[in-house]
């Protein structure tokens, strides 16, 4: 009977935990051929998202180590990135070099706000995710009354087809023809008609090592053990603010090179909005790979990416088919994107809640 | 200079800024040739149509559940209840109770599911409420696509299916609580005296309420679970009813809002509306944790002053609409405050 139990038990604490990709493998594998897509075209779709979207969502995982939960303050690493290219678009620098060079200008600007996000997050232990996703809100007004009054006013543009009309602030569409696709046709290569962008997955392989070497590091354990528990790192000497704002700071740093890599895969930049929807798509999918606000793994991000991306691609054509309205597709995309971050919250908190009920029933024994 | 400082800083320095703020574009105005009638009417009115909204932050916050982020969910049932009052085609003042009379129930039915998932993600209620808004809001958009609504003045004319974007309330109950003993003062001044008495009315109730033996035991449970468990106080049912008074609260305030603006905003519209809300009422003063009637009418003035007086002003003064940029600074940054501030005091 106990034995029965515990199998059960088990498999509740299976499903539980992989809730959210187990709902999503099962969406998808009904949406699919709804939508009557080649499986060419969706390899291709998922090729190219991968390497558009894994360098953001890989940018997450840092802060999750450190127990701050989900970083939404990653948009303000976007926001860094974004000034980073308008201003290499005004000055005409082209390919590669100007990508780099957007990545330079924009670093310290990530730093500098990376720091105050870190500061700001250090004064609302506990409550880090709701802070840092206002404080995306904030920045954003703070950004928009940068790049709409000051760019052209403070900051020097010399290109008018930047400019709005009134000869200030940067236009609604920031066209990014220069560095477009560079990075992804760097090395280019074809298998069987699908081309595939070498030189950026080997950006992101590069930064999945960085990842797994940075856990291993002093930092790295420093970081793992104020995740576990505050107090207890304080009193093994590890300074635990420095090391959070730390965390936040390098995620805030590859946040904006991960938008540089998004943006350029794009091609064209909508320069008030894009941010928002880097920091949405992103934590969105990483929780539909299965990670948690505490726990985040490599192997999420990926099958994370491919997943959400494959309802994004597939929905607003199965719903044309299902119901005969494509926008109704659309709207279901937008209810996922957002629902899933509700159920995997949720999850997550009364996953904490069960876990501590299996823990006490295991100190107690099956009586 | 000694009695002024203890005095800011037991108001909040942020009140004070923003007080004297406002203040002052309210004196700058006659010398950029903005009327001041209009602007305090204006005013007047905006606090009339978001009073109630703001309001509903109070049962949540004071039961601990913190800042109510899920707003839209009590916002959709005010807009079903909306939509089909419309579809009825009853008109007048008995047509906005009608719409508050079908978004009622459905609010508390709403509410009830809200609450029960919130019982069981205690301490992560904030970010669980907002997403659960968003997703809320997107899901009705799938459903006022498909919903049976056949009213004319509301489907689609070309697919004769599919609710509208914007619904114009014109020639069923525009206006219909605000002209209620309203009155006007010269050609620019207007009062919704209707709007004020039911606003008052909702304050009273609630203040009352709080004050009854479940009012009491729901502020327990929100200043202290334990003491309020060991006296005896069933603290998730008390989270559930006030979680249901606000949803409820929010669906009443979203019709308030819409009678006088003249149009019901579907679809992605009341995607946001929980900031502004949720701004107000930490402007009044309020915390996370603490929140009074007081804080709803102070906070919910001050704001929506600034947001009535900062287009006409401050485009007057620099020739640059810088509204939505002050907008989005002020609110956030209200909240952001208030978040980081509970946990200083605290330790």
């Amino acid at each position: 009977m106990s034995r029965k139990l515990l199998t059960k038990d088990n498999i509740q604490h299976f499903g539980i935990s992989n809730a959210v990709p187990i709902i999503f493998i099962l969406l998808s594998s009904f949406a699919i051929p709804v939508s009557r897509f080649s499986g060419e075209y969706l390899v291709q779709e998922m090729l190219v998202r991968l390497s558009r979207d894994s360098f953001l969502v890989l940018s997450l995982l840092i802060p999750i180590m450190a127990g701050m939960g989900l970083n939404f303050g990653m948009v303000l690493g976007a926001m860094a990135g974004e000034i980073g290219l308008i201003l290499i678009t005004d000055w005409n620098v082209m390919g590669i070099q100007g990508m780099a060079l957007a990545m330079i200008i924009s670093t310290p600007l990530a730093i500098l706000l990376g720091w105050m996000c870190g500061a700001i997050l250090n004064r609302a232990k506990g409550r880090e995710m709701v802070t840092s996703f206002i404080l995306g809100f904030f920045m954003n007004g703070v950004y928009q009354l940068v790049v709409l009054y000051g760019f052209g006013k403070v900051v020097p543009v010399r290109n008018p087809q930047l400019l709005l009309s009134r000869g200030f602030g940067i236009r609604n569409v920031t066209n990014l023809e220069g560095i477009r696709k560079c990075l992804d046709n760097l090395i280019p290569l074809s298998i069987g008609g699908i081309s595939v962008p070498v030189a950026t997955f080997v950006v992101i392989a590069l930064f999945c090592i960085f990842v797994m070497w940075f856990k291993n590091t002093k930092l790295g354990q420093d970081m793992r053990a104020v995740g576990q528990d505050m107090d207890v790192a304080r009193s093994a000497g590890i300074e635990v603010e420095r090391t959070r704002i730390i965390s936040i700071v390098i995620s805030t740093v590859l946040a904006c090179y991960g938008q540089i890599i998004f943006l350029q895969n794009i091609g064209t930049m909508n320069t008030y909005n894009s941010h928002e929807q880097a920091g949405m798509f992103a934590i969105a999918a990483l929780l539909v790979g299965g990670a948690s606000v505490a726990k985040a793994t490599i192997p999420n991000v990926f099958v994370g990416v491919v997943l959400f991306h494959l309802m994004f691609v597939v929905s607003p054509m199965a719903g044309k088919y299902l119901i005969g309205q494509a926008q109704l597709g659309e709207y279901f995309r937008v209810f996922v994107s957002y629902g899933i971050i509700a159920i995997a919250l949720a999850l997550h908190a009364w996953k904490r809640f069960k876990d501590r009920e299996r823990a006490r029933r295991a100190l107690r024994g099956n009586a | 200079m000694k009695k002024i400082r203890p005095f800011i800083e037991q108001v909040g320095w942020p009140r004070v800024i923003i007080a004297v703020f406002l203040l002052s574009l309210f004196l700058a105005a006659p010398f950029v040739r903005v009327r001041i009638d209009t602007s305090i009417s204006d005013t007047l009115v905006r606090f009339g149509m978001n009073g109630v909204m703001v309001l509903a932050m109070v049962p949540m916050i004071q039961a601990g559940c913190g800042l109510n982020f899920g707003l839209p969910l009590g916002i959709i049932a005010g807009l079903v209840g909306a939509v089909t009052s419309i579809e009825i085609g009853v008109t007048g003042l008995i047509g906005v109770l009608t719409a508050m009379a079908i978004a009622v129930p459905v609010a508390t039915l709403l509410g009830f599911g809200y609450g029960v998932l919130l019982n069981k993600v205690k301490g992560g209620e904030m970010m669980i409420a907002t997403y659960v808004g968003f997703s809320s809001v997107a899901f009705m958009c799938i459903m006022w696509l498909m919903l049976p609504y056949k009213s004319p003045n509301m489907v689609w004319g070309y697919a004769g299916a599919g609710l509208r974007t914007t619904i114009s309330v014109e020639g069923y109950w525009d206006r219909a609580i605000s002209n209620v003993a309203s009155f006007n003062i010269g050609k620019f001044f207007y009062c919704p005296t209707g709007m004020f008495i039911f606003f008052a009315l909702m304050c009273f109730l609630i203040w009352v309420f709080m004050h009854t033996k479940t009012g009491t035991a729901m502020t327990t449970v929100g200043s202290n679970p334990e003491y309020a468990r060991s006296a005896g106080v069933d603290v998730d049912r008390m989270r559930i009813i006030s979680v249901i008074l606000s949803t409820v609260l929010g669906a009443i305030g979203i019709i308030v809002y819409e009678q006088s603006f003249g149009f019901i905003q579907l679809y992605m519209g009341p995607f946001y509306m929980a900031f502004p809300a949720v701004a107000a009422i930490l402007i009044g003063g309020a915390s996370v944790h603490k929140a009074s009637i007081l804080n709803v009418v102070i906070g919910t003035f001050l704001f929506q002053g600034i947001l009535t007086m900062t287009p006409s002003v401050i485009n007057s003064l620099i020739e640059t609409d810088m509204s939505e940029v002050i907008r989005i600074i002020v609110s956030n940054g209200m909240i952001l405050y208030a978040l980081t501030r509970v946990v200083k005091v605290r330790s």
